[in-house]
């Protein structure tokens, strides 16, 4: 999978987003603090929001061109989106939640098979149960599921950890690790913590007010694995 | 009393009428008042909301001018169907719908803006192309204010008089609903008739009111 980002900008409240880079490692962490925009970049690349300059390219295929005016919807691109806030329908049970993309049409990311994904994530204490009655950490699992089984080319993550206390955050860390480790899914995410970029990433862009500042390996961006805040 | 079963039978068919006519292009209405932005949206809304604030005698005057033998709506059905609207239980149907309009389009329209756009986004990542975004996502999570709606809706119909007497009058077996019925039987001093009347509306009133809310209180615990 590489995901191109060509000369793209984003038309943001107080600034605009502007992003050139080519990504291709299995698990990209987008690292900054909150306000650069990193969340409006995940929206650009799942197709809520359009850039106003530039291509977004998935795999070769033409998503975003703001040149031509091309965009493809966010239901015709495969990628995956887990929000940081929760959006799980809460009409529905977990199941029903994670069946929801299950039957997209055209989709081409690897088929994924549903028990196995309730196996990875431990959610099968809870699949009748609706959202309002779900801890936390039993959400995002969920969500993370649901967005899994709609077979995404690539899978984005926002702030997968935020939000949760420290023992949560641990558990749903093993299951994110368990999620890369084991479905052949590149994921992007976005975090302002160093410890999940050092814990999760291949690679790591370091965003600041909108604009790329570095790139590279966690260890080459962040000094020391368990490095520092962006903002020292 | 048989009188009476018949009033009762036939103004219930014609408000479930009316709101089944109405449901399906009052809800349209109301999605897109809540959830797109265009330009004479504010004539659009003033124009739902008319026929709350006019005096339902004055819509009443306004249906009779359009569906009329001499209005644009008469004489168009007059030409295509050979059928004539006003003094008939169409224009009862009619008069039901309109006066309804503003409760219905209201209530579901605040409905689905309680629905998260955000929720409805997701769906499309997943895939939900937008009719099944509409059918999985927004009308479930609207239902309540939905059901609400159309219940109020039904009440309104159910209890229509002042645009109903001036479009459709009264005419025994006709178009006579309740209301009209109890309105003549006040003016010809058919007192005991009027007050049987009143008891069977109150309690169907009773009935519809009571039933949705049993009905929601089960989708809310199922």
């Amino acid at each position: 999978m590489t995901l191109a980002l060509e000369r793209m900008r984003l038309p943001l409240a107080s600034f605009s987003l502007e992003v050139d880079a080519v990504l291709d490692a299995h698990v990209t962490a987008v690292f900054g603090p909150s306000g650069a925009g990193k969340t409006s970049l995940l929206e650009a690349v799942a197709g809520l929001r359009r850039p106003d300059a530039g291509r977004i390219v998935l795999s070769g295929r033409v998503l975003d061109d703001a040149g031509t005016g091309n965009h493809t919807p966010p239901q015709d691109r495969a990628v995956g989106y887990v929000t940081q806030d929760d959006t799980l329908f809460p009409h529905l049970t977990a199941r029903a939640n994670l069946r929801f993309g299950a039957h997209r049409r055209g989709a081409e990311g690897p088929t994924l098979d549903e028990r196995r994904v309730i196996d990875v994530l431990g959610l099968s204490p809870f699949l009748e149960r609706r959202p309002a009655t779900l801890s936390g950490g039993e959400r995002r699992r969920v969500a993370l599921g649901r967005a899994l089984l709609s077979r995404p080319d690539l899978l984005l993550l926002d702030e997968p950890l935020s939000g949760l206390d420290r023992d949560l955050k641990e558990r749903v860390l093993e299951h994110l690790l368990r999620v890369r480790d084991e479905f052949p899914i590149p994921i992007l995410f976005v975090t302002h913590e160093a410890s999940e970029v050092a814990a999760l990433a291949d690679e790591v862009v370091l965003l600041e007010s909108g604009r790329v500042r570095a790139r590279g390996t966690p260890g080459n961006v962040l000094g020391q694995p368990s490095g520092g805040h962006p903002h020292g | 009393m048989s009188d009476d079963v018949q009033i009762l039978w036939f103004t219930v068919r014609v408000a479930l009428l009316a709101v089944v006519l109405l449901a399906a292009p009052g809800l349209a209405l109301a999605w897109v008042l809540a959830r797109r932005r265009f330009p004479g949206k504010a004539l659009v809304e003033t124009l739902v909301a008319l026929p709350l604030v006019l005096p339902p005698v004055a819509t009443g005057l306004l249906l009779l001018k359009l569906l009329g033998r001499r209005g644009p709506i008469g004489r168009a059905a007059q030409a295509l169907f050979g059928t004539e609207l006003a003094f008939t239980w169409r224009a009862v149907v009619a008069a039901m719908m309109v006066m309804s309009v503003p409760l219905l389009v209201r209530s579901a329209r605040v409905a689905f803006e309680g629905v998260s756009p955000r929720l409805e986004a997701i769906a499309r990542t997943l895939g939900a192309s937008e009719a099944r975004v509409f059918r999985a996502v927004t009308l479930p999570l609207a239902a309540r204010g939905i059901a609400a709606g159309l219940l109020l809706a039904f009440a309104r119909s159910l209890g229509e008089f002042g645009a109903t007497i001036l479009v459709a009058g009264n005419i025994p077996g006709r178009t006579t609903t309740i209301a009209t019925a109890i309105y003549n039987d006040v003016q010809t001093g058919a007192d005991d008739s009027a007050y049987r009347l009143i008891l069977v509306s109150a309690g169907l009133a009773f009935l519809a009111v009571f039933a949705s809310e049993v009905w929601l209180k089960r989708r809310a615990s199922a």
